[in-house]
């Protein structure tokens, strides 16, 4: 469980000496901003806090968090996240990632880590693109993308990471831009959260993949008119109010109707499915959706195992010499004899 | 291994096998329940106060067709008087439930032994599936041997008939009913087998009433009149041992009550992650039922996730544990590297099997000792520990959980499938007498200021639970600055911190190498570690009741080697080193003394025999130091009942006949 007794700090208490190595103009300068003007927000303690990551460009992150911090190995995180939280469930434990180590080497702990559920927030960073080993094309690189290992393009199609979350049992699934304002209202959600929280950021690598989200992310590129802001129980609206979402009864899918549409959809972050045809939807056709889109809570993985060990202790007194002389024993009463 | 330290004099040991023990191999089809019957066998054996050692051996398939040479699963015990160290080299007794369990196991039957076997299964068909031509109870073709034809299946549903049961359920009483027999024919008590089996078909009790009835029908069956020929029966006296509380234990089983004991030692909780794998998972299986000592057991989803979780428990402040075998160990070696980089506590257990790759998993061997001292990337010392016996496997993890706190370091515990699945006779080690290592975690700043890669005498850095206010510090496996942990890349920071890593782990506290028998000085040293421990020590005893100068080393710390090793070995003339692997031990020995050692290798899935290590000795004083041994058709396990190495596709399913 979080500890939500507030605790007063500022954005700078939660900054470290160290000196930030990211490219200028990198998006997780943003993002690093966000976070920490985040944690005083939800009353968060340092020395509570553990950050973990795996290797990549946003994994060097928890070296410039003034908290407790493990930068582990590639694709890893999630499980060394899963002993900390299980050894310790009062900490809060923050996952930082990114779309290599969480979908592609990292990709089976990221599934299993959502479907048990363990409370816990998973940032992962998107900029479908490999940066730490300069530019090589990544799981969530669009086909046609040329990069030093593809350089007549990528024939392979992306993984979707938060179509993979839902599919691997997320109950909290969002989206974010690194330079948002609304970044922080998703990452104070995602805290609010009891269980694994997955939020994906789209993060703008200048280097080796410049302006690949600008459609939804740069206002000069017309993105005001391509983002959908959802809020629970508010209509599905999007270019500034002009626009909503509504359901196509016959083919059961999305469709973009005019904002003062009676069709248009409410939204309602408990429903599934709603939350599926929101992350599928096909960016240019559709708006990109962002936001909340599904927070529907479920028991999680570490208090369940909390509850088990507890109840599995419950009126036994461990007696160690009792238990090492467990089983069908005998007594041997003579001194050894001479044969 | 011995539960007793008994010297035996050379007029005993001249008597070769020594008469006091008797070795007993039950053989069936994987379906029979012969592990279960071997087991409980044991069970009354240990009872009945003799010493034992067991070796269960079943093939990789979980049912493997029925009736065919490679579904053979046999179990097999050394029981006797003298202090048992092996599962005994050849069977007196062969007891064998159908045709096919016959032809895998004659070949190692002492001549003059005793076949007891089920004729009601040698039919036509059964004969077929095991290549038999003719039936060989009635052909002569078992001459060298007693033969003891029985129709067990057909006394066995006699027996339980007014039980009512299915032809098929009544059939399956045929273990008890063999059990009862050998229970007759060693002596042993059938009263616990009797309680065993009500509480184990509590809830079916016509069930536990018919296994009873067939128990006890074999067992009359020998008691009566009716026998005449071969049978008769065996009086095997108590072993003599040290006085005390003894019961049976496992390697599985010893390892896990070891690491909760070191873990209570250290006044810490333990995290096992571990992930299924043969012959490994048994430790999983014991911890997760033990959850009141303070223990939380997680299944991960793969190996990685195992190691990964458990170092990350560590860095919560519990004792991080993974186990596996070779194979799941080569998936965890990059986080290994992690733990040694972050300098956390962390014990990995191998349960070595045969290998590389998949290779042999239900056969044992020792051939991950270079995985355990070298196999990573960088520069990445661990301190290694091997464990000889399931009962030795208790200290041995003490001893692996004291290492990892005292000084802040993954270790790994070597031990393998023989040991593993092995069980023997255990003297109830008294827990009080085990000096307690309490960790002290860092919990303020210290005077000079707070440095998370600071280091004590030891070489070992603080010890910080996150939770702690005013500690807040980071750590990763990129290279950190000596002292403040922060990252460093700079090529007299990385000198010093390797050195500083090598030092720390050179320099863990060891025991001094004790000779365990014969001179610290001499002609002829016979030097292992692990599982051989057994088939060494006899052979080096029988040798020496002969006169011959030659001494027991038996490793248990890996690395860092005892201090006193090097001189130890130099005064010697000749060192031979028996190992279940190339060579590995061996290499190791001459790297770092420059020692002469000469290896006797033997890498066929089966345990050393004490003879042919006997044998190695006779040789080695005779100037011919060494050599390798050749798979053995006459020991467990033979090659057809174990593993699906691709040839068994040649075989004709019965199902499709």
């Amino acid at each position: 469980m979080n500890d939500m007794t507030p605790f007063l700090t500022k954005p700078k208490d939660w900054e470290t000496d160290q000196e930030v190595r990211w490219c200028p103009g990198c998006g997780d300068y943003a993002i690093l901003k966000a976070v920490q003007r985040t944690m005083p927000e939800i009353g968060a303690r340092p020395e509570n806090t553990v950050f973990v990551s795996g290797i990549g460009c946003s994994s060097r992150f928890p070296y410039y968090m003034e908290t407790y911090g493990f930068h582990t190995i590639h694709g890893r995180a999630p499980a060394v996240a899963t002993g900390v939280k299980l050894a310790n469930p009062d900490l809060d434990v923050w996952i930082i990632t990114g779309d290599g180590d969480a979908l592609s080497i990292g990709g089976n702990h990221t599934m299993h880590l959502l479907r048990r559920n363990l409370n816990c927030q998973v940032l992962l960073f998107n900029n479908e693109i490999y940066g730490l080993t300069k530019g090589q094309y990544s799981p969530t690189s669009r086909v046609g993308t040329r990069s030093p290992s593809t350089p007549l393009g990528s024939v392979d199609r992306p993984a979707n990471p938060c179509a993979f979350a839902l599919g691997s049992g997320a109950r909290f699934v969002a989206r974010g831009i690194d330079v948002h304002k609304n970044l922080v209202g998703v990452l104070k959600a995602a805290y609010a959260h009891q269980g694994a929280a997955f939020v994906e950021i789209f993060q703008n690598c200048i280097v080796y993949n410049d302006d690949v989200f600008a459609p939804f992310t740069d206002k000069k590129a017309g993105a005001d008119q391509n983002q959908l802001w959802v809020e629970h129980g508010q209509p599905l609206v999007f270019a500034g109010g002009t626009k909503g979402l509504a359901l196509d009864s016959q083919t059961l899918q999305l469709k973009v109707v005019a904002a003062d549409d009676p069709a248009v959809a409410v939204h309602d972050q408990t429903n599934r499915g709603l939350a599926h045809m929101l992350v599928e939807m096909p960016f240019g056709e559709f708006p990109m959706a962002l936001g909340v889109l599904y927070d529907d809570p479920a028991p999680t993985f570490d208090s369940a195992v909390v509850e088990q060990n507890a109840a599995a202790s419950r009126g036994k007194t461990p007696d160690l010499q009792r238990l090492l002389s467990a089983g069908q024993t005998w007594m041997v009463d003579k001194q050894p004899h001479a044969l | 291994m011995a539960s007793a330290a008994h010297e035996i004099t050379p007029a005993e040991a001249s008597a070769n096998p020594a008469p006091e023990s008797v070795v007993v191999r039950f053989a069936g089809d994987s379906g029979d329940g012969m592990q279960l019957t071997g087991g409980q066998f044991t069970l009354s054996t240990a009872l009945a106060g003799n010493d034992l050692a067991t070796f269960p051996d079943f093939p990789a398939e979980i049912r493997a067709p029925q009736g065919t040479l490679f579904g053979v699963s046999a179990f097999q015990i050394n029981f006797g008087s003298t202090a048992i160290e092996t599962a005994g080299d050849q069977p007196d007794v062969l007891v064998a439930m159908n045709p096919a369990a016959l032809k895998v196991n004659l070949d190692a039957l002492k001549p003059g032994g005793l076949i007891i076997a089920d004729e009601g299964e040698f039919t036509d068909r059964n004969l077929a599936k095991a290549k038999y031509d003719a039936n060989p109870l009635a052909d002569g073709s078992l001459g060298k041997w007693q033969v003891m034809a029985l129709n067990i299946s057909q006394l066995t549903l006699d027996a339980v008939k007014p039980f009512g049961l299915g032809n098929k359920e009544a059939l399956r009483c045929k273990n008890m009913w063999t059990l009862g027999l050998a229970l007759w024919m060693f002596d042993r008590d059938r009263q616990p087998l009797v309680d065993w089996l009500k509480s184990k078909f509590a809830k079916a009790p016509t069930l536990a009433e018919a296994n009873i009835a067939a128990l006890n029908a074999g067992h009359a069956f020998g008691e009566t009149a009716e026998l005449s020929g071969p049978m008769k029966q065996h009086a095997i006296p108590a072993a003599p041992v040290e006085p005390g509380l003894y019961r049976t234990v496992t390697g599985a089983e010893a390892i896990s009550l070891g690491l909760i004991a070191g873990a209570q030692l250290a006044g810490i909780p333990m995290f096992f992650g571990g992930y299924p794998i043969t012959p490994a998972s048994a430790i999983l299986h014991q911890l997760s039922r033990l959850k009141e000592y303070g223990v939380t057991t997680f299944q991960a989803e793969d190996e990685i996730a195992a190691i990964a979780s458990a170092i990350g428990a560590s860095y919560a402040g519990q004792l991080g544990v993974t186990s596996s075998s070779g194979p799941g160990i080569a998936l965890k070696t990059e986080a290994i590297g992690l733990a040694i980089m972050t300098e956390l506590p962390l014990v990995i257990v191998n349960s070595q099997r045969g290998g590389p790759s998949t290779g042999l998993p239900t056969k044992t061997e020792q051939s991950d000792l270079y995985q355990a001292v070298y196999g990573r990337n960088g520069d990445a010392p661990m301190p290694v520990i091997a464990a000889r016996s399931a009962a030795d496997c208790f200290e041995v993890a003490i001893e692996a959980v004291r290492i990892a706190t005292e000084y802040m370091t993954p270790v790994m515990l070597l031990t393998d499938g023989y040991i593993a699945n092995a069980a023997e006779p255990w003297k109830v080690p008294d827990i009080s007498r085990f000096e307690p290592f309490p960790v002290r975690f860092l919990e303020e700043t210290p005077a000079d200021g707070f440095r998370p890669y600071a280091r004590d005498n030891k070489g070992a850095r603080p010890w910080v639970k996150p939770g702690t206010p005013g500690l807040l510090h980071r750590i990763g496996g990129i290279e950190k600055a000596a002292g403040t942990g922060n990252i460093d890349y700079s090529p007299a920071n990385h000198q010093a911190m390797t050195d500083a890593r090598r030092d720390k782990v050179a320099n863990v506290r060891v025991p001094d190498q004790e000779v365990e028998l014969g001179n610290s000085s001499g002609k002829l040293a016979v030097v292992g570690w692990g599982s051989t421990f057994g088939p060494i020590h006899q052979a080096v005893r029988r040798a020496r009741a002969r006169g011959l100068d030659v001494s027991h080393i038996h490793i248990r710390h890996i690395w860092p080697m005892p201090a006193n090793l090097a001189v130890l070995l130099r005064g010697f003339e000749h060192i031979l080193v028996p190992e279940m692997n190339t060579g590995q031990l061996k290499t190791v020995l001459r790297d770092q003394f420059l020692v002469d050692a000469r290896p006797l290798n033997k890498v066929s899935g089966q345990p050393f025999r004490i003879a042919e290590i006997e044998a190695a000795i006779e040789r080695a004083l005779g100037g011919q130091v060494g050599g390798e041994l050749r798979a053995d058709r006459d020991q467990l396990p033979e090659p057809q009942s174990g593993h699906d190495d691709g040839s068994l596709r040649e075989h004709r399913s019965p199902q499709s006949a």
